[in-house]
Formats: structure tokens, C-alpha cells, sequence
């Protein structure tokens, strides 16, 4: 057979599958379309039928919402990553259970470090207070009254040496959500592990370390974009050469949708922020698989089930085109988007404070479906106070039933192929892709902060779902709907003694009584002279940690140069 | 008469909490309502507060609070406000505040506080109902 008559007969032969599939096509029309006749003429329930986030959802998902032929679902571990990040996901290992805490001083929080690593949990989470996350120390007057009060008061070495005492750093990993100061904090950490003895090369575990999502929603800001946008790159840099399994940055999610934004809102400014990182450390002239890999993410899990699956399905799949096809990354460790997720505190309830616990359950599910490789499952009274240790235990125990007893690790990405996850995850990444256009035309991430746009749209989000909240027109249980009931809350609290501040004032005291003062002097000038050069200031920060500078001297050390954040104030 | 002009009020973010979802959800509320509002923005002091709600002319200032420091924040405003002769100025707010200390606030003289899941219609209506019931000089 000549190669012109092969290629007539396989021309034949995709002539005949085509008209075989548009025959199938028609068929499935013609049955879509009896079906909806049936479906008209039935009464309906009055109800938004639509997600939280504001998605009209259709009565029925069929094969013609999503065509496998142009989005090929593919595999785990396998470009796109739709399915997972890795081949084999949870028959390797369980998605890491780790519980988000801190309080009180160091001394106390490493106690409840302890219990939570003794009761099953794999890694660990640290919740700084709010002076921590603005970089104040807690003897600074704007520490007053919130000193250990929403998180663990950390304001020098001395107090992350306490914090992590009789815990191994290189064996246990862990996750410190700050921001602002997170170059700080993570050398008062890097030195901790010194100090212990670790090779600090071996230390695994997270700093959030994302500014971008804190000028859009979280607001612990300290300096301005520029210089804040340096210091991450910084960090880029330096974990890439010297603490090479340790991830620099947590690109956050959470807080953005905790602030009110939609589904596809978290999406599309989570990675669009992403990439703006990513865009960062390639203009100072970084290989893109140098530090790409480390890039790690957060998502929030809302309540609307399936729709927090496909946005963790879509997210992998944008992240991983965006990095081959756009960035050039060569290495499948740069297109692979690896997260951390956790339950959504927003949609917990003062009222009923009980039915937190299923809630919490439905979105821990979710994340396991979406394929999550570390969980945070919110306690039931944390929209009363902190945490108490029986409400913890619950929230650990949920995800613990979820991974042993209820089946869903058993094969990766059991949903895939559905009609309507299949066709959520599409509509979902061409949503976040109309806002990257839009993000786009005002000329990138931040430009959009200065003018308040992200901030504006996140608050219109939240208004319109406090609408409909307030309308009825959507049911939040124990809140407007089925309340009986809901105004006898007997929880226990955990309350934060006064003294706790008082305390660790006494002992920062002691501390800066006990330094040498030439050192502090030295290295924190030299630290501002390198604020005014290019130098990566890693290694400098590191110098005027290890001599005890506390937290707030090196931000101001820092603010000196870089200036400070002024908020655009709107509502 | 108290109808005929806009009630005033200082929607306000103390300390350095940046939960300010709720904030702004009151804000633009109170505005749809009717109220002349204006929006501190966040990491307020206490003295930055009192001088905003004086330089102003609020009638009220409501404070949102999630940070824990309530016992702190809302007793130091109060302070403020009485010695610089502003005592006719409503200080009201909500966040995460558990009951007993609510009461506690209460008793040093501070308006309604609401908590989590509260209707922006029950806050409007407080507002309202308290203002009517003030002399308007």
C-alpha cells in the first residue's frame, strides 16, 4: 500500500468517527432535551439553587458540559496535575494533619505543641499574636491588652528557642503563618534549629511569607509593596541555596476568601499573585526551577462542597500551564501546585456552636477530594474564643475518621470524570482567566492593590453574601433558619489570663538585660546600610537574630530605609 | 428635631487586628441606612479614635473588635471620650466578645455590643432607637 492510500484510509477512518461522534452528540441532545420537557413541567423548590459564591447551578450535568476531547482529565502526578500532585497521593502517605496553634507565651503553646504531636497530629502550626504579625514587640505600647492574646507572643530568639524546647526541627515540620516580618521570624527560627544542633539544611516546613494577600485582605502589612516584594525574593534566594526541603512562601487563598471573595476570586488572585512571585524572582535574575519548586499554596474550604473541589482541581491546572507554557520552567516540580487547606472559619456559627463540627466535616471531605496535602480542621468555638483542648481533639478526630474510616483516600481523585466536577473545574479556571485579563489591564497586582481594587471587590463580595444571609434568601442553620435552640450556648472557654502580658514583659526585660549591646548596635546598622544596597538580607537579619535583636528593633532597623504601608481606606 | 439631620457615625478599627470584613460590611450598612459614615481604616490607637470621632462631630462611634483586646480597647475609648468632654458620644461595636464580658462592658457604660451572626438590621435599629431617645442640641 502506497503512504497516498494509507493516508486516504485514515482520512476514511477519522471521517467515520467524526459523523459517529456528531450522530452520538445528537442522540445525547435529543435525550437531554426529553428529559428537560419532564423537568419544565415539575414544580421546583423555592431556593437560590445557586453556590455561595454566587454560581448558578444547573438542575443536571451531562457529557455535553465538559469534552474530554479538548481537556483531557489526564493523571495524577501527571502535567497538568488536575488529578494530584503526586502518582500515587494518599496510598503513600496521609494528607498531613496539622492544626493551626498558639497562645499565651511560649512556654504554654509549646506545652500544647506537645499534646497535639502526642495525640497523633504530624506537624505543626504556629499562630502568632497580633503584635508578632505587625512586628511589634510585647513591650511596645501598640502591644497593649493583645499580648498572647490571638496567638503566641514571639518577640526575639530567646522566645522561639522556648517555643520549640524538647521539639526536634528536624524531624518535626512546621508552619509559621506570618507575613510582615516573616524574613524575621523565620531567622529567629533558622537560628532556634542552630541552637539545637540541626543541620539547618534538613529543616522542612512553611512561612507563610505572602505580603501580596495582606495588602488584598489579611492587612499585616509593615512596608510598602517594593521593598516587601524584596525581601520574599530575598528569601527566595537564600532557602534555595540553604534550606533546600523548607517552602519560603505559602501563596494564600484563605484569607482573601475569608474576607468575603467568591470561589473564583480566591482562585484567580491566589495565583495571579502567585505568578507576580514568580515574575520577582525571575527579574533578579533567578533560574525559574531554582525556587519555583518551593512555592507552596493555602486554600480556604467553604462550604459549598463541590464547588471547593473543582477549585482545587482548577488550581493545579492553571498553575501547572502557567509555569511550562508561560514561565518556561523545565523541572515538573515547578508546575506542580502543592497546598495546604483549611476548613473555612467564616462559615462558623456562634449560634448552635455544635453544628461547627459538621460543617467542619463537610469541608475537611472536600479538601480530601480536592486532593489537599495538609488540613487544618477549624474547631467548633473558635467563633466564640480560642480553642479549648476538648474542641481541638474533636476537630483532629474529624479528620482522623475521614482518613481512616471513611474511605475517601482510598483511590486518588475519585471524582474525576463526574460530569458536574468536571465542568465546575472548566468553568472555574475561565473564570480565574477573565480576572488575570482584568488584573492585567491595570497593569499587574500591584497597581490593583493601590487603586483598592482587589480590597473593593472582596468587600462587595461580602456584602452581597451578608445580603442574602440577612434576606433569608439563603439558609445559614442556627442563624436565620431552624434556631431554636440557638440562644443557649453553654461552651467552655479558654480565656487568656491578663498576667500572661505582664509576664512576658518581665522577661523580654530580663532578656535585653542580658544581650550584648555592642552586638545589637553593630549588626542592626549594618542591617540598614544593606537595606540600602542590593545585598540579599538574609544573612544580616540572621547576624542581628543570633545576637538577640528583638523582632521590632529589626523591623525598625528595616522601616528606616523601606518606609512604612498606608493603607487606601474605603468601605 | 433629631429626624432632620443624618445621625453621624465612626465605624472604627482598633489595634492591630486586621479583621476588617465586618467593619466594612457595618459601614457600607449603616450608609445604606441613611447614616453619614466615615471609616477609620485599620491599626487605630484609642487617642486616634477619640480624636477622629471629636474632629468629626460623630453621634456615635461603633468599634469592631476580634482581636481578644476588648477589655483593653473598649474601656481605654470610653476613657478617652469622657475626659475630653465627648460622654454624649454613643460608644457601641461588636466582634468576637463573649457574653460575660459584653455584660462587663455594659456596666462601664458602653452601648450594645453585637456578636458573631448579628443582622445589620438589628445594629441599625439600636442606633436609631438610642438616637431618638438622645436631646439633640
Amino acid at each position: 500500500m502506497s503512504t497516498i492510500e494509507r493516508d486516504i484510509l485514515k482520512r476514511t477512518d477519522l471521517e467515520k468517527a467524526l459523523r459517529q461522534s456528531e450522530l452520538e452528540v445528537t442522540d445525547l441532545r435529543a435525550r437531554l432535551a426529553e428529559w428537560e420537557d419532564r423537568y419544565d413541567a415539575l414544580p421546583k423548590r423555592d431556593a437560590p439553587f445557586s453556590t455561595v459564591s454566587g454560581r448558578e447551578v444547573k438542575p443536571l450535568y451531562t457529557e455535553l458540559d465538559h469534552s474530554p476531547a479538548d481537556k483531557p482529565i489526564g493523571y495524577p502526578g501527571m502535567y497538568p496535575f488536575t488529578r494530584g500532585p503526586y502518582a500515587t497521593m494518599y496510598r503513600t502517605r496521609l494528607w498531613t494533619m496539622r492544626q493551626f496553634a498558639g497562645f499565651a507565651t511560649a512556654e504554654e503553646t509549646n506545652q500544647r505543641y506537645k499534646y497535639l504531636l502526642e495525640h497523633g497530629q504530624t506537624g505543626l502550626s504556629v499562630a502568632f499574636d497580633f503584635p508578632t504579625l505587625m512586628g511589634y514587640d510585647s513591650d511596645h505600647e501598640r502591644s497593649l491588652g493583645e499580648v498572647g492574646v490571638c496567638g503566641v507572643a514571639v518577640s526575639s530568639l530567646a522566645d522561639m528557642e522556648r517555643l520549640f524546647e524538647d521539639i526536634p526541627l528536624d524531624r518535626v515540620s512546621v508552619s509559621m503563618t506570618i507575613n510582615g516580618p516573616a524574613i524575621i521570624l523565620f531567622c529567629f527560627y533558622v537560628a532556634a534549629a542552630e541552637k539545637q544542633g540541626v543541620d539547618v539544611s534538613e529543616l522542612r516546613g512553611t512561612v507563610q511569607n505572602d505580603i501580596l494577600k495582606e495588602y488584598q485582605a489579611q492587612h499585616a502589612w509593615i512596608y510598602p509593596p517594593e521593598p516587601a516584594l524584596r525581601l520574599i525574593v530575598d528569601m527566595f534566594e537564600w532557602c534555595s541555596a540553604n534550606t533546600p526541603k523548607y517552602n519560603p512562601i505559602s501563596i494564600s487563598g484563605y484569607h482573601i476568601r475569608e474576607a468575603g471573595a467568591t470561589a473564583a476570586e480566591e482562585l484567580a488572585f491566589t495565583l495571579r499573585n502567585g505568578f507576580e512571585y514568580v515574575e520577582r524572582g525571575i527579574a533578579r535574575g533567578l533560574d525559574v526551577d531554582s525556587f519555583a519548586p518551593r512555592l507552596s499554596f493555602f486554600f480556604d474550604v467553604h462550604n459549598d462542597f463541590f464547588e471547593e473541589i473543582a477549585k482545587l482541581r482548577a488550581a493545579r491546572r492553571i498553575w501547572a500551564r502557567g509555569m511550562k507554557e508561560k514561565y518556561g520552567a523545565k523541572n515538573p516540580d515547578s508546575w506542580r501546585l502543592r497546598t495546604h487547606c483549611q476548613t473555612a472559619g467564616v462559615t462558623l456559627t456562634a449560634q448552635q456552636p455544635e453544628n461547627n463540627i459538621v460543617r467542619v466535616a463537610y469541608q475537611a471531605m472536600a479538601a480530601a477530594l480536592g486532593g489537599t496535602q495538609s488540613l487544618h480542621t477549624n474547631s467548633m468555638d473558635e467563633t466564640l474564643a480560642l480553642p479549648t483542648e476538648k474542641a481541638v481533639r474533636i476537630a483532629l478526630r474529624t479528620q482522623q475518621i475521614l482518613a481512616h474510616e471513611s474511605g475517601v483516600a482510598l483511590t486518588i481523585d475519585p471524582l474525576a470524570g463526574s460530569h458536574y466536577v468536571e465542568a465546575l473545574t472548566d468553568e472555574l479556571e475561565e473564570d480565574a482567566v477573565g480576572l488575570f485579563e482584568e488584573i492585567d489591564e491595570m497593569g499587574g497586582v500591584v497597581p490593583g492593590i493601590e487603586q483598592g481594587w482587589f480590597q473593593q471587590e472582596i468587600a462587595n463580595s461580602a456584602m452581597r453574601q451578608q445580603r442574602e444571609v440577612e434576606s433569608g434568601d439563603r439558609v445559614t442553620v442556627g442563624v436565620n433558619s431552624f434556631t431554636e435552640g440557638s440562644s443557649d450556648v453553654e461552651i467552655e472557654m479558654l480565656r487568656i489570663d491578663p498576667e500572661v502580658e505582664k509576664r512576658q514583659v518581665a522577661s523580654m526585660s530580663d532578656m535585653r538585660a542580658g544581650r550584648d549591646d555592642e552586638v545589637v548596635r553593630v549588626t542592626l546598622a549594618a542591617l540598614t546600610e544593606g537595606c540600602r544596597s542590593k545585598e540579599n538580607l538574609v544573612p544580616l537579619i540572621l547576624d542581628c537574630v543570633r545576637g538577640y535583636c528583638t523582632l521590632y528593633e529589626i523591623r525598625a532597623a528595616m522601616e528606616e530605609v523601606f518606609g512604612s504601608y498606608k493603607e487606601p481606606v474605603f468601605f | 428635631m433629631s429626624d432632620e439631620r443624618k445621625i453621624r457615625v465612626l465605624v472604627a478599627k482598633p489595634g492591630l487586628d486586621g479583621h476588617d470584613r465586618g467593619a466594612k460590611v457595618i459601614a457600607s450598612a449603616f450608609r445604606d441606612a441613611g447614616f453619614e459614615v466615615v471609616y477609620t481604616g485599620l491599626h487605630q490607637t484609642p487617642e486616634m479614635i477619640v480624636n477622629a470621632a471629636i474632629q468629626e462631630d460623630v453621634d456615635v462611634v461603633a468599634m469592631s473588635v476580634l482581636s481578644g483586646a476588648h477589655m483593653t480597647l473598649f474601656p481605654r475609648v470610653k476613657a478617652l471620650l469622657d475626659e475630653l468632654g465627648a460622654d454624649h458620644i454613643l460608644l457601641t461595636g461588636g466582634g468576637i466578645i463573649p457574653e460575660n464580658d459584653v455584660a462587663d462592658l455594659e456596666l462601664e457604660g458602653i452601648g450594645r455590643l453585637f456578636g458573631p451572626g448579628t443582622s445589620t438590621s438589628d445594629a441599625i435599629a439600636y442606633v436609631k432607637e438610642w438616637f431618638s431617645t438622645t436631646d439633640d442640641a
